[in-house]
């Protein structure tokens, strides 16, 4: 019978050839999607490993008298104010943002899984007072958050890190929250009531093995926001400080300089960032269509 | 088009073929029939067969990955295969219409039942003022008294019979000359069920629509087809008219699953199931020989090298090479623990005393459960039988502590009361307290393995550790006859008979005293039911264990029960031996419930109608709750009193106004009309 009902679930379209391989194309396509994803994020990452050993330039080295040259078989990418490789310093840029983003989503997952597990699990009271106070975390922009803690704790990247895992854990929690309830109307909790399993066995060994796809899906997805935030917070100067090669940062010190021409210290590192946002959004879509099959 | 000459539906040697993975895989294989106009031909087969299919290929609704290998459809002489996507649309629109098995997903959830039936008729091209006039009139035709009124509402709003009644309606609307029905009432209460298919009968003479009816029941299809295809492995094995099929099968699926089913007078006292042994082979495009053999005990050498052409008995055929031998198969010689004799004062192992259980509160009370008294005796079975809402699975979850009874409400566990909720239960209680769920899907953790399972139960209820634990895992899957090298497997990889022994394993693990069986076979197919309904029979007999077993089946409650409690409404109406409530004298609800289900012999005395809709447990009628449906209502008496127990001896209890000598029973309708008292 299930197999009836997986049948009227895709009656769409018609049996011909022609549709059958518009399918597989769509599947490929798919699948393509996701593999440029993850190369883009693999190559970003091996930047962030082992970058600072191939760069041609030391990103750090000043060289006054080649500020400011235009991208050449010598610097690839231009020198900035300073005379730096740009080349280098967007190879050598990818590390911190790819330790503190990542670092800031394995948070908010943690937390927001976890919140998820117990509102779902309990639901009743527990829920509605648990999901008024996500309600209310999701009103806040996450950088005026930032700022404020920023400002009253001063900066540091450990508040970067808190705050972001504390206003993405709640998104987190909801998406939880919605796989916990339809799971635990399922029998297999019922049947582990009954052998007298505590909560914390039933909620993380019972039902959280089975709402992993989901959390993998919304994780992937807060990466390429958290990519972001952090970005811009450095881009303001409350996240990653000099001197790092950190590609927002030298935006942020850059940009005045495109109306003078010099569009080679800017457009590099915001195209690595761009870049680095759309490969972990492929991931994320290819990952969602991978468990939709 | 000589329209006259043409059948509504050919199939000239159909394969279809699903990609699965990029590799192709045959799901049906040369299947040829015909159904003449105005016939109702029935597919019949078990899961995975291919007869869902073969509907969608009919209509060419196959999904994406599904494609026609070979052969021809031809609807009133067209080949539909030749179809263009606009003479598609023409066909389904005008000439062929389906039914599908969940009408509260065939209908759009967000769209009133008038529009959506309105919506039939101006795809027809018919002229607006034109719409609801015409809805109104299909509606009345499906026998929906108040169409007005369903019009104006939503889906969710109506019963699921009334749902696929709109269903029907507007599958009829374009008047089709072929209507695809794929397993119509599977979802439906007996009742409910009965009820529908009656109504499929009038409608078919009335539109003189040819039927396409696909179904599990053989009994269903009993009553509704005049020829059936019995469907195996993606062929057709055996067609004829339904009659001769079934009272003298020719092919050995035929025969088997025939045998499968609970039969009047057999209980599990009499002698096991007879079950079909062996799976379903997997669907390859290459086979040698005949599909069925091997799984067939009359098989010999030619089976198994060459494929069995059509033979051709006169009017029908079967593709056996032995079709004078199918009914000598060796009818269920299975070794079984002869019952332990149970002692005539065996002590009761459960009681339940007034149990009540309420939800809500004020004036949004819902009443599931009142007063329920009734006792389980050590090794014995309660059958739990009603329709969708009266209380069978709530009462078996209070037993089970998983939903808290009122105050005022006692279970007795040996003796003893045990407390209302699970968490204040002693060990003893709970593990001696077990269930095995309807659907193994959901009971077993998809992310668990088998021997996981089987184990954190032995380590929570029995305490085992070491080489002690280890022996029991293995004693307990040797005991549902689960082979070890499933105890590695997850639940996804595990067939459903598979999967419903993994639950009864772990139900057993913790050596229970009583066993709740809520509906365990009913998403199984015929033969893996049997040999589900064998091992737990099985199971009893070694352990002196105690069922309290539900179903809807009531070829199945009857098989294996040793009493029978009949819920209404959250109300016990009769309760007493399997055999006297199935035999009568019985409550007249319990003679609905007997007179809806379909006999497999095609059979049909002038089935006792159930009138109305089940009334909302929120809002109970007064007096007797089942006077606004009861087809004996006396009088005056029904509606204002609540009638009383009346023991018709010393173990069997009925609750009616009616006298116990005028109360019907089995094959005798009224000897006269019964006076009021």
């Amino acid at each position: 019978m299930s197999e009836n009902s997986e049948a009227a679930a895709n009656l769409e379209s018609e049996p011909t050839r022609m549709g059958v391989l518009r399918h597989d194309l769509k599947r490929i396509a798919g699948s393509y999607s996701f593999a440029i994803g993850a190369l883009i994020v693999i190559f970003w990452v091996c930047c962030a490993l082992f970058g600072r050993f191939v760069i041609p330039y030391d990103p750090f080295a000043d060289d006054m008298l080649n500020s400011l040259s235009p991208p050449s078989a010598g610097h690839w990418f231009g020198t900035d104010q300073l005379g730096r490789d740009v080349f280098s310093r967007v190879i050598a840029g990818a590390r911190d943002i790819l330790t503190v983003a990542p670092l800031a989503t394995l948070i908010s997952t943690v937390l927001g899984t976890a919140l998820g597990l117990v509102m779902g699990y309990f639901g009743g009271v527990i829920d509605e007072i648990l999901s008024r106070i996500v309600d209310a975390v999701l009103a806040l922009p996450t950088v005026i958050v930032a700022l404020l803690a920023l400002t009253a704790l001063g900066t540091s990247i450990v508040t970067v890190l808190f705050v972001i895992g504390f206003t993405f854990a709640p998104i987190i929690a909801r998406t939880v929250r919605a796989s916990v309830l339809a799971e635990r109307g399922l029998d297999y909790v019922a049947a582990a009531e009954l052998r007298r399993e505590n909560l914390f066995y039933i909620m993380f060994v019972e039902i959280l093995p089975n709402v992993i796809p989901p959390i993998l899906v919304e994780t992937t997805v807060r990466l390429g926001y958290a990519i972001f935030t952090v970005a811009t917070l450095s881009f303001i100067g409350f996240g990653i400080q000099p001197p790092s090669p950190d590609w927002a940062l030298s935006i942020s010190s850059n940009y005045g300089l495109i109306g003078g021409g010099f569009w080679w210290t800017v457009l590099f590192d915001s195209l690595a960032i761009a870049s680095l946002v759309i490969g972990v959004n492929l991931v994320a879509d290819g990952i969602q269509s991978a468990l939709d099959d | 088009m000589t329209d006259m000459i043409q059948p509504a539906l050919k199939l000239e040697n159909l394969g279809v073929q699903y990609s699965v993975r990029g590799k192709p895989r045959q799901v049906l294989q040369a299947i040829s029939l015909e159904i003449a106009k105005g016939e109702s031909y029935g597919l019949v087969g078990e899961s995975g067969c291919g007869k869902s299919t073969a509907a969608y290929a009919v209509l060419r609704y196959l999904p994406r990955n599904g494609s026609v290998s070979h052969g021809r459809i031809l609807i009133g002489g067209q080949d539909l295969l030749s179809f263009g996507g606009r003479q598609l649309r023409e066909l389904r629109r005008k000439s062929v219409a389906m039914v599908y098995q969940d009408p509260g997903r065939a209908l759009n959830p967000s769209i009133r039942i008038g529009r959506q039936v309105e919506e039939v008729f101006e795809l027809a091209g018919l002229p607006r003022s034109e719409w609801t006039r015409k809805a109104e009139e299909i509606l009345t035709r499906v026998r929906i008294s108040d169409p007005q009124r369903v019009m104006g509402r939503y889906p969710h709003q109506l019963s699921g019979g009334m749902q696929q009644r709109v269903a029907i309606a507007m599958a009829l609307a374009s008047e089709p000359a072929l209507l695809v029905l794929d397993e119509p009432t599977t979802g439906l209460d007996a009742t409910v069920e009965a009820d529908v298919l009656d109504l499929i009968l009038q409608l078919r003479r009335e539109f003189a629509t040819s039927i396409l009816f696909i179904s599990h029941n053989l009994a269903v299809i009993a009553k509704m087809c005049d020829r059936v295809g019995v469907l195996y492995a993606g062929r057709l094995v055996e067609q004829g008219p339904t009659a001769s099929i079934f009272r003298d099968p020719r092919h050995p699926y035929t025969v088997g699953l025939l045998r499968c089913l609970p039969q009047r007078g057999r209980s599990k006292t009499v002698a096991p199931l007879t079950t079909i042994p062996g799976f379903l082979p997997a669907a390859r495009s290459h086979m040698t020989g005949c599909v069925f053999a091997s799984r067939c005990p009359i098989a010999g050498e030619k089976c198994r090298t060459v494929e069995p052409p059509a033979t051709d008995l006169g009017g029908r055929f079967t593709k056996c090479h032995y079709p004078e031998r199918a009914t000598d198969l060796p009818v269920g010689e299975l070794k079984m623990t002869a019952p332990a004799v149970r002692a005539a004062n065996a002590k009761p192992i459960l009681q339940l005393l007034a149990v009540s259980k309420t939800y809500g509160a004020g004036s949004h009370a819902f009443k599931a459960l009142s007063e329920i008294t009734v006792e389980l005796q050590e090794g014995e079975t309660l059958g739990l039988v009603g329709e969708s809402g009266s209380g069978k699975t709530t009462l078996a979850r209070g037993v089970l502590g998983l939903v808290r009874p009122d105050p005022g409400s006692t279970i007795m566990f040996d003796g003893k009361p045990v407390a209302a909720a699970l968490a204040q239960r002693s060990q003893t209680e709970v593990k001696s307290i077990q269930i095995v769920f309807q659907n193994p899907d959901s009971a077993l953790n998809r992310s668990h393995s088998v021997r996981r399972m089987i184990g954190r139960t032995i380590d929570r209820l029995a305490a085992l550790t070491g080489r002690a634990r280890e022996n029991r895992i293995r004693e307990i899957t040797a005991s549902v006859q689960l082979a070890d090298r499933y105890l590695g497997a997850r639940p996804g990889q595990l067939s459903g008979g598979l999967k419903q022994r993994v639950a009864i394993a772990r139900a057993f693990a913790g050596d229970p005293q009583v066993v709740v069986c809520d509906e365990p076979t009913s998403s199984l197919d015929v033969s893996v039911q049997a040999t589900i309904l064998n091992l737990l029979v099985e199971l009893q007999n070694s352990r002196q264990v105690s069922y309290i077993f539900i179903s809807h089946d009531l070829g199945v409650v009857r098989y294996i029960s040793d009493r029978i409690a009949v819920l209404y409404l959250g109300r016990l109406m009769e309760l007493g031996p399997a055999e006297e409530v199935f035999m009568g004298p019985h409550h007249p609800y319990t003679e609905a419930l007997l007179s809806s289900v379909p006999a497999i012999d095609g059979h049909h005395p002038d089935r006792l109608k159930l009138t109305g809709e089940i009334p909302s447990a929120a809002k109970p009628p007064g007096g007797c709750v089942f006077h606004t449906r009861c087809p004996r209502k006396l009088g005056a008496i029904c509606e204002q009193q609540a009638p009383p127990a009346t023991a018709l001896n010393s173990r069997h209890m009925v609750r009616c106004h009616i006298a116990p000598d005028m109360l019907p029973r089995e094959g005798k309708n009224y000897p006269e009309k019964p006076l009021s008292r």
